[in-house]
């Protein structure tokens, strides 16, 4: 992922400070009171940064970023779900088959073993919420965090004692991702009726309507203003 | 963190105390009120379920999800280029502004940067879309409050800007104009002289509606001191955009931390209202309306000429990685945060949109308030009900 | 009481039967008249559109579509509404807008009835539409119904009073309850000696005028206090359950209510349907040219009620209560205070 980074258009202008204290100064401050709990950090200067911490650190981390380093601002809370789709990868597989033929090769076989991001992993499901310091006109960031969710028992501590907003984030994580919050006032569905089995935004949760019918047009797609001459004729092709 | 100022000191003691008298005094049987899914105050199809005690609120739980499509699931089998087409309608009076950081967010990945006119036509539209929604929420909240006849102007000058709208991307609601790389199309011959004209009637408008409602008294009466939030539990929910800045808090993302755009080469300013109160998040968008014409003014003049659309890949495969960019919204900070595993279609797309965060806070700003106030207090919340069920 | 009308000697019963048919048909001409005026074209006016265009010459047979739109309609009761109350709610509040108008003269005879206490039947009987709002939201057995049906009593008994107390400056200057000898004491009155225009009490009695006006729009639950039927919280209030013909009903009591009570403000205020000062014209030729002059004073009031009404947002209950209480009411017992004593000093 790092060497994503340095490809990246913001950070090739600011080539000439790749370093960025800001950011290191903020995964310094995650370190300093989580200490070991800290399992990876990604800082794409000048972007971004990353912070994953231990499941069991993941309030912590929380009261850390909103009372020690001033993060006062919830952004979002969500949940990845790593895990290759067991549906094949539908048209992306069909667009492979179609280069590889153009190309003279064989397809390569879809992926079967998880993949993680931007500071790694090791489980299938991973919390990631996003915070922010706000306020200061010229003095704003936000970090991303992450939590590897322990895949036996899917649970992972509540951010809503700390960030009151996170409510129906977790609420909606609960319900797409069947992870539990411990400590969260009541886990109930946001979105779906209150029936609804499964869970819609696990990979392994057929989207149905495009099981029974391919999205079309992916190869012969109209041509774009700009797109190479040379490209043209592989379109028509 | 601004100061909490006197008035939001008192409001929200006033609240507060108007909670126990609630618990503790008037202890009699309780109704329960079903406001939506089908009410003229929802916006479409939300549900507000209201514990009330005679004409107050014990407590209300909103119940999102009448509209819900799956957005985020729906991304995952679609290539990143369809994908504009689907945000697009999550927050439907400002639907270029939804795509603005979806293909931000995917240039960054991909190594990419429009070139400077594509950036900034981007802005302007980005702004345009500012001016359309929050036009209608101008005219709307008269509506909620009784008054209709503002409304109407607001439909009126509205057309001004989607016509604007309408020439350049050829659809007035769902541009679906943006591509990674740069823009569909260049602007039209004669659509700059154009637009200032359209910035003069939206500027006129803006006058016309702070004669006609922001400065009746009535108007004031039924919104100073209404829904006040305080500038840390505002953050704490994660309200955004006017909402957050009409809470006192110093924060507008086009100017912390502007990626893509060309906000950092105008003039121009950030509107701050200290009260927190239903009348600063009114009086707030109004400002921004004003601010956006002026920024618009600005961008037509100095626009730089140049090709529109950077070279790009004939088919899109965006490197893996994860991206998030979030950009001021209309209604708030609106980001995506894009997981690519170097495929066709993003692996997954996280959709973070500001209704949702701002209409949590509704459970908590609603206890203790008359069913009047209700109204106002959602009306000046202002969601768009595809921005909070996506 | 002489039972001549235009000079014909008529049984009571044929005059009495001739007098209503008259008031009913000028009632519904005139609100037919003010709901296509102002609710259509002079409302369309103010919010930059055309409004109904096709229905007849410039849509002035929209009324007569919309009319019909609604006696076509489904007259649907709830499942736990109170079917015969649900159903005679309308008719109370109907019947109440038209018995307040027997009194109003329109000419030296042309009224259904010359009670001598006119003004405080007039005001009863509008305080009737209160009951028929109650027992609909009641009947209704639905909660905005309920809400908007107890707003509505709050409000229109919170603003009975400086109703009241505003008619009681007219009665004071004046000196009678009777209508007929209002509009003659505005018509052969003097200002200060001065009897150029008569005495219209919109000019002696100015804060009783504005007073009234308000309390007006309030009765009638328009814009800025139509909390009752609040469209944006309580959808319709106590109507919220209605269709078809019976919501016709509300909608015909509402607009002739609002024609009433300008007619009433312009008997009182306006010298009613005398003109200023004494011209000389006969009883009969003022029976022909009354009845005008009166509906166009109405008319053109009716216009304030609406302008105002499109103008504004509405207030919330607690505001309207406070401003009823706070303001009018003591407004309105000084000006009784100081009519009294002008009346007497003079």
């Amino acid at each position: 992922m790092t060497d994503d980074a340095t490809t990246d258009t913001a950070a090739e202008a600011d080539e000439a400070a790749p370093t960025d204290e800001l950011r290191e100064g903020i995964v310094e401050g995650f370190r300093e009171r989580l200490g070991d709990a800290v399992v990876d950090t990604e800082v794409q200067p000048g972007l971004d940064v990353w912070v994953r911490v231990r499941a069991d650190a993941w309030r912590e981390a929380a009261e850390v970023a909103r009372h020690h380093l001033d993060a006062r601002y919830f952004t979002f809370l969500s949940v990845l779900d790593w895990l290759p789709s067991p549906f094949g990868r539908s048209m992306d597989a069909a667009v492979d088959v179609e280069l590889a033929r153009r190309a003279g090769e064989e397809a390569a076989a879809p992926a079967t073993e998880l993949a993680h991001g931007v500071t790694g992993g090791s489980t299938r499901f991973q919390v990631f919420a996003r915070v922010a310091k706000v306020g200061h006109p010229n003095d704003f960031w936000g970090v991303t965090l992450k939590a590897d969710v322990p895949d036996d028992t899917l649970t992972v501590d509540s951010w809503v004692p700390v960030y009151a907003g996170a409510d129906w984030h977790e609420r909606e994580a609960w319900e797409m991702f069947g992870l539990t919050f411990v400590g969260h006032p009541g886990l109930r569905h946001i979105y779906l009726p209150s029936d609804f089995e499964g869970h819609p935004l696990r990979k392994d949760f057929p989207l149905l309507a495009r099981q029974v019918k391919p999205w079309p047009g992916i190869v012969d797609v109209e041509p774009m203003p700009g797109s190479g001459d040379e490209e043209e004729g592989e379109a028509d092709a | 963190m601004t100061a909490v100022t006197d008035r939001q000191k008192l409001q929200y003691i006033a609240a507060r105390a108007a909670d126990a008298r609630v618990n503790v005094e008037l202890e009699t049987e309780g109704m329960t009120l079903n406001i939506g899914p089908q009410h003229p105050a929802t916006h479409g199809t939300l549900r507000i379920v209201a514990q009330l005690d005679g004409e107050q609120v014990i407590a209300a739980e909103p119940v999102a999800g009448y509209m819900h499509r799956g957005y985020e699931k729906l991304t995952e089998v679609r290539t990143y280029a369809q994908v504009t087409t689907l945000v697009n309608r999550i927050d439907w009076l400002g639907s270029f502004a939804n795509e603005v950081p979806f293909i931000l967010a995917a240039e960054q990945l991909m190594g990419i940067e429009a070139p400077p006119r594509a950036t900034w036509i981007r802005t302007i539209f980005f702004e345009m879309s500012r001016i359309a929604n929050l036009i209608l929420f101008l005219g709307d909240m008269g509506v909620q409050l009784g008054a209709i006849t503002p409304v109407f102007f607001a439909f009126r000058d509205r057309e001004f800007v989607l016509n604007q709208i309408e020439r350049v991307t050829g659809g007035r609601f769902h541009p679906n104009f943006d591509r990674i790389g740069g823009l569909k199309d260049d602007l039209p011959k004669g659509w700059i002289e154009d637009n200032k004209r359209t910035m003069e009637k939206v500027r006129s408008f803006c006058d016309e509606i702070e004669d006609l409602l922001m400065g009746s008294e009535i108007f004031q009466e039924r919104t100073r001191g209404i829904g006040v939030i305080p500038p840390d539990v505002a953050l704490q929910y994660g309200l955004s955009g006017a909402n957050a800045r009409s809470s006192g808090i110093d924060w507008d993302l086009r100017r912390d931390n502007c990626i893509g755009l060309a906000y950092p080469e105008l003039d121009w300013k950030v509107w701050t209202h200290p009260d927190g109160d239903s009348f600063a998040r009114f009086w707030v968008r109004l400002q921004e309306v004003r601010e956006a014409t002026r920024i618009i003014d600005q961008l037509c003049d100095g626009i730089p000429s140049g090709p529109i659309m950077a070279k790009v890949p004939r088919i899109i495969k965006v490197p893996a990685g994860e991206a998030w960019i979030s950009t001021e919204n209309p209604l708030g900070e609106m980001g995506y945060y894009v997981v690519s595993q170097g495929d066709l279609t993003p692996f997954r797309v996280k959709i973070r949109s500001a209704s949702f965060n701002n209409v949590s806070i509704t459970p908590w700003i609603l206890r203790g308030v008359y069913v009047p106030d209700i109204i106002t207090i959602l009306a000046s919340l202002y969601f768009i009900l595809g921005d909070i069920d996506r | 009481m002489t039972h001549a009308l235009l000079g014909l000697e008529l049984a009571y019963w044929q005059q009495t039967i001739i007098r209503v048919l008259a008031g009913v048909t000028a009632i519904l001409l005139l609100t037919g008249g003010v709901v296509y005026l102002y609710l259509f074209k002079f409302v369309s006016f103010m919010q930059s559109r055309l409004g109904p265009m096709e229905a007849g010459p410039y849509g002035s047979l929209q009324l007569l579509a919309e009319v019909g739109k609604w006696l076509q309609k489904e007259d649907v009761f709830t499942e736990n509404s109170d079917r015969f109350i649900f159903g005679l709610a309308p008719a109370i509040v109907l019947a109440s807008t038209f018995l307040m108008f027997v009194v109003i003269p329109a000419g030296p005879n042309a009224v259904i009835a010359d009670l001598g206490t006119g003004i405080y039947y007039v005001l009863a009987m509008s305080s009737l539409s209160v009951l028929g709002i109650l027992i609909a939201g009641w009947a209704s057995a639905n909660k905005y119904a309920l809400m908007g049906a107890l707003r509505a009593g709050g409000q229109l008994i919170a603003y009975e009073l400086p109703l009241v107390l505003a008619v009681i400056g007219v009665v004071i200057a004046a000196g009678s309850l009777n209508l007929q000898d209002i509009v003659a004491a505005q018509s052969e009155g003097e200002i200060f000696g001065w009897g150029g225009i008569g005495n219209p009490y919109v000019l002696t009695q100015f804060v009783a005028f504005g007073i009234f006006m308000i309390a007006v729009q309030a009765e009638l639950a328009q814009t800025p206090f139509d909390m009752p039927v609040a469209e944006s919280e309580l959808v319709a209030g106590y109507m919220v359950e209605y269709t078809g013909i019976r919501f016709l009903v509300y909608f015909i009591s509402e607009f002739a209510t609002a024609v009433g009570f300008a007619a009433v403000a312009s008997t009182l205020f306006l010298g009613g349907w005398a003109l200023p000062a004494s011209w000389g014209i006969s009883d009969g030729a003022m029976h022909v040219i009354g009845p005008i002059v009166i509906a166009t004073k109405a008319v053109l009031l009716v216009g304030v009620v609406f302008w105002t009404r499109f103008s504004f947002p509405r207030f919330r209950e607690d505001q309207l209560q406070r401003l009823a209480w706070k303001f009018l009411i003591p407004i309105a017992l000084a000006n009784i205070l100081v009519t009294a004593v002008l009346k007497v000093a003079f």
